[in-house]
């Protein structure tokens, strides 16, 4: 109850603070910080890389798993204070949704972008030439069928509430695909390795960065581009179907964002400038993952290796407070 | 007319089936007529949909964001702070056996070395009961340092360590309290139903937002699930006392708690180790999904592996779960069977406990090995055994023979039953299947059992949640039949082999833990996302209690009944069609009935696979954090589940009224 009543008083003197520039100086606590590690290798070493820093600076880590559904719930709620990996595409909407409601808060961006859409495998590319060509769907439609969806194109795209427009994109594009939802990650990377293995034909939903990038060479399918300012989902009339919306792909540079708690500045504000200052780049995701997935390293050694081999980014990223 | 008392008179009953016939076809026909005149009765209107889920949605952020009680005194708290408040008094022990077996305590003491723990278990074993449990505790624990799974099964030891005691306590004091009052049975029994039947993804979000994550809300979330079977089983024990045993106590003038712990409980000790059995069965069957919402160890191990597709990194940390859950087991069962024994007061105290001796100078010696022998410690990883390459092996030799085998077979399966079935059932007219479950229940069970069924079918169409619900109907009831099938042939030759038997009841304790997730991936390697998959997904998982309940059912025949129906010159055939068989119905329909339930809890993990069920729509719920949507799909599941229970229990008691058993 005691802690509870400090934070209602932080709230208090955070508001005052808002009006004042923001005090540098102030001492972090000495609560711990609950660092999230999801179940993907990238997360999991840039989860223990922050947290090695974070512990540098003198603060309790603690590395705490959840999964990626319930995980925002937590953070509002301040139970979970550090998500390295925010992703636009599969976690915009539970991102916004607790940052919207003041529980949460946006800690910047990485320079790595992201990109989540229909994807396949190369090989696909001998039985269907056309692509990667979104129009190649329909030359091909028998090809890329299976018996309980032809003649239509089988694609298999990731839970029914990751990309909801996917349903209006076949649509407005006249795509002759019929749509099966895999209900997980695992469920799409298992059938891709063993059509893979036999090199059955599949068109998938993927994203990058990500190991199945390295492990099964593939390309993206290329859509009608998003224009920027996403009138290809708020006007019908844009694009190649003047009657419909979502006639266009998936953002091609999707954010990833680090996600902390909503108060996260105001209890650590050192550790807090640290966490804006960490800024990973597409290529040293793919390294800090590469650690795990190809040379087997476990997720805490790979942290440890990522440091050691990246020292002078690291040391550029400690804010003046820490000195 | 009650239908109960028409069972008994021959011409009555074969009048009364007819008119219930008779009821059952105007019942669809009506349906099938108005359903294509009336588009209200073929699709459930939007605007009568009952908005539930947002008002639960709108309860919970009050509840957590918003309400504050006695606000401005110092007494001022948040409903958030009770919860948040209790989980700090469960983090106390928690705390203790982390350090104990993973953490180390502060700077000053290590965890405990392998070797120690190893040893102690060894000792354990043989201080319980002996070289077999002794064997078996010792070599389960080996097992896990020598497979590199120490600090991952260490971590999800220290919580089952404290969850097990915590699940089995709750569910031994809900029992007495049930058991003491008819008002307080009636009021938990639905609740237990709902608690054991709703899909724990439902109640995640739900505990999330109130108990944080972690642990201790680990913890809760296991409680939830794990607890009603224990109470259960002490409610059934404490109820099957009997009155004879009751009466010499009293006669003997004992106090009512004398009476409860020294008449009642132990008398009721076998059904309650049943109960203890089935606490830490479904204890280590959450452990994974517990990693969803913070725990730490094994399943959150083995979901990292196969998020990266390492199926036999996957197994191995899945067998650790069952070999924990197999020592757990052994150990708790030995213990409560072990006979009193009686000390030597005049001995030296080391005489008095050799035992304990021991354990302490293992616990030396073993602490001053660790000291100067790092791999006593920790196993290092190079020292350690993996059975990785052969399960990925095998993995791949399964898929590679039987893919082009089992195409056909999935192409046939899927075109020719499933999408059909599934059509099928989403087409039926809302009115109908409930009036269809009213009536049924109705002829089975009365009114009570009539209205309550109905109401439970209709709620999913009024929550809005129809088509979902109709193909979670379909999924379970395919896989139900296809269990209860060959479930009830495997336990019917294993009730009449002992090997067999043995080798069946290894099956189904390995497939209760083993979890699922698991074998999700090889399936949908050689069947691809489809609904067969998530059917096929269930079904090692489902078929379990049919199996064990065949057996239990065939064994419990008296020999009495099959000597004289012997006598009387049946052949081997006559006797099991026309005596066991009838005399085993309870059991097997208790089977089935606990299919059904297996089978709904299925339904949310199969949806990982790629279901267009409830299973989906709790899924797609979690990733929004909607608890609404979440905890309705649940009850939706939930009563699918008790609607079916309670009509296979009130036909299974009309059958036991007509065979003249009485419980």
């Amino acid at each position: 109850m005691k802690i509870k009543n400090t934070t209602a008083l932080q709230l208090i003197l955070a508001s005052a603070l808002l009006s004042t520039p923001f005090v540098s100086s102030a001492e972090d606590s000495s609560d711990v910080i609950k660092v999230i590690d999801n179940n993907w290798s990238s997360q999991k070493v840039l989860a223990r890389v922050a947290g090695a820093l974070l512990e540098k600076i003198g603060r309790d880590v603690e590395i705490v798993p959840a999964d990626t559904q319930g995980q925002f719930a937590a953070m509002g709620t301040g139970d979970l204070h550090l998500q390295m990996e925010v992703w636009e595409g599969s976690m915009a909407a539970s991102f916004s949704k607790e940052v919207d409601a003041g529980r949460m808060a946006d800690a910047g961006s990485h320079t790595a972008t992201t990109r989540e859409d229909w994807w396949y495998p190369n090989y696909v590319e001998e039985i269907c030439p056309g692509l990667p060509d979104y129009k190649a769907l329909n030359d091909c439609a028998e090809k890329l069928s299976v018996p309980e969806t032809a003649p239509n194109a089988r694609y298999l795209a990731g839970p029914v509430d990751w990309h909801p427009e996917d349903v209006e994109r076949i649509k407005a594009l006249g795509l002759n695909v019929t749509i099966v939802n895999a209900g997980s990650a695992d469920a799409l990377f298992g059938e891709l390795k063993s059509a893979a293995k036999r090199k059955e034909p599949i068109i998938l939903f993927n994203w990058a960065p990500n190991w199945v990038g390295a492990a099964y060479p593939g390309k993206f399918i290329e859509f009608p581009r998003r224009d920027d300012e996403n009138k290809c989902v708020t006007d019908p009339s844009w694009g190649v179907n003047p009657d419909m919306a979502n006639d266009c792909g998936a953002a091609v540079g999707g954010y990833l964002k680090k996600g902390v708690w909503s108060d996260f500045s105001k209890t650590w504000p050192c550790a807090y400038k640290l966490v804006e200052n960490m800024d990973f780049t597409g290529e040293m995701i793919d390294a800090a993952a590469a650690l795990v997935d190809v040379d087997g390293l476990d997720h805490d050694e790979a942290a440890e290796a990522w440091i050691e081999s990246n020292q002078d980014i690291v040391d550029s990223w400690m804010p003046e407070c820490s000195k | 007319m009650d239908s109960r008392n028409s069972i008994n008179s021959p011409t009555i009953f074969n009048i009364t089936t007819k008119v219930f016939w008779l009821a059952a076809v105007l019942i669809v026909l009506a349906g099938w007529i108005a359903s294509s005149t009336i588009p209200a009765f073929k699709e459930f209107p939007e605007e009568w949909i009952f908005p539930l889920k947002d008002y639960i949605d709108r309860f919970f952020e009050w509840i957590v964001y918003e309400v504050k009680f006695f606000v401005g005194t110092f007494a001022e708290f948040k409903p958030t702070d009770i919860t948040r408040g209790f989980v700090a008094v469960m983090k106390f022990p928690l705390e203790f056996t982390e350090s104990l077996f993973f953490n180390g305590f502060g700077k000053i003491l290590p965890p405990l070395p392998w070797i120690t723990v190893v040893a102690l278990a060894f000792l354990l074993g043989y201080w319980i009961a002996g070289l077999r449990t002794s064997l078996i505790a010792g070599f389960s624990f080996l097992y896990l340092a020598l497979f590199g799974v120490w600090k991952a099964s260490m971590e999800t030891f220290a919580l089952v360590i404290i969850t097990v005691p915590f699940v089995f306590s709750l569910g031994v004091i809900l029992g007495i309290w049930i058991s003491k009052s008819a008002r307080v049975e009636r009021f938990w029994t639905p609740v237990f139903s709902i608690m054991q039947s709703m899909p724990p993804f439902a109640y995640f979000v739900p505990i999330v937002v109130l108990y944080g994550v972690g642990d201790a809300p680990a913890m809760i979330a296991t409680a939830v699930f794990a607890v009603p079977p224990v109470a259960r089983s002490v409610f059934l024990g404490l109820k099957s006392v009997p009155n004879d045993v009751i009466e010499a106590g009293l006669m003997m003038g004992v106090t009512p708690r004398q009476l409860l712990w020294r008449v009642q409980l132990p008398t009721a000790r076998n059904t309650i180790l049943v109960g203890l059995n089935q606490g830490i069965m479904m204890t280590l069957a959450m452990i994974v999904l517990a990693s969803l919402i913070g725990a730490s160890g094994l399943g959150s191990k083995l979901l990292t592996s196969l998020q990266g597709l390492k199926i036999g990194q996957a197994i191995e940390q899945g067998i650790a779960i069952v070999v924990i859950a197999v020592a757990l087991d052994q150990l708790s069962q030995a213990y409560a069977n072990k006979p009193p024994v009686y000390k030597d007061r005049t001995l030296p105290w080391i005489k008095q406990h050799p035992y304990l001796s021991i354990a302490g100078a293992i616990l030396l010696v073993t602490f001053i090995i660790a000291y100067f022998v790092p791999e006593a410690q920790v196993l290092p990883r190079k020292l350690t055994i993996t059975t990785r390459k052969f399960w990925n092996g095998s993995v791949e030799w399964i898929d590679d023979t039987l893919y082009d085998t089992v195409q056909p077979f999935r192409n046939f399966m899927l075109l020719k039953i499933l999408i059909p079935v599934r059509d099928f059932c989403r087409a039926i007219p809302w009115p109908t299947l409930v009036l269809l479950v009213g009536l049924l229940g109705y002829r089975f069970g009365g009114y009570k059992i009539a209205i309550s069924g109905a109401l439970m079918i209709l709620f999913p169409a009024i929550m809005g949640l129809w088509t979902p619900t109709m193909t979670t109907v379909y999924m379970v009831s395919l896989s139900t039949c296809i269990c209860v099938v060959s479930g009830f042939l495997i336990g019917l030759l294993s009730a009449k082999n002992k090997l067999l038997g043995k080798i069946s009841i290894g099956f189904c304790n390995f497939f209760q833990t083993f979890p699922s997730f698991i074998y999700l991936i090889p399936v949908l390697m050689l069947f691809k996302v489809s609904d067969l998959s998530a059917i096929l997904a269930m079904l090692l998982f489902a078929v379990t209690p049919m199996i064990r309940y065949t057996i239990l059912g065939l064994n419990n025949v008296s020999s009495n009944i099959i000597e004289s129906s012997r006598q009387m010159g049946t052949t081997s055939w006559q006797r099991l069609l026309k005596v066991e068989l009838p005399i085993a119905l309870p059991e097997i329909m208790l089977g089935i009935n606990q299919v059904i339930f297996y089978s709904l809890f299925m339904v949310a993990i199969a949806s990982l696979i790629g279901t267009q069920d409830l299973g989906a729509v709790i899924n797609g719920a979690r990733s929004g954090n909607k608890v609404g949507q979440a905890l309705i799909a649940g009850f939706c599941i939930a009563f699918l589940g008790i609607a079916s229970d309670r009509i296979i229990m009130a036909w299974t008691k009309l059958k036991k009224d007509k065979l003249g058993i009485r419980e």
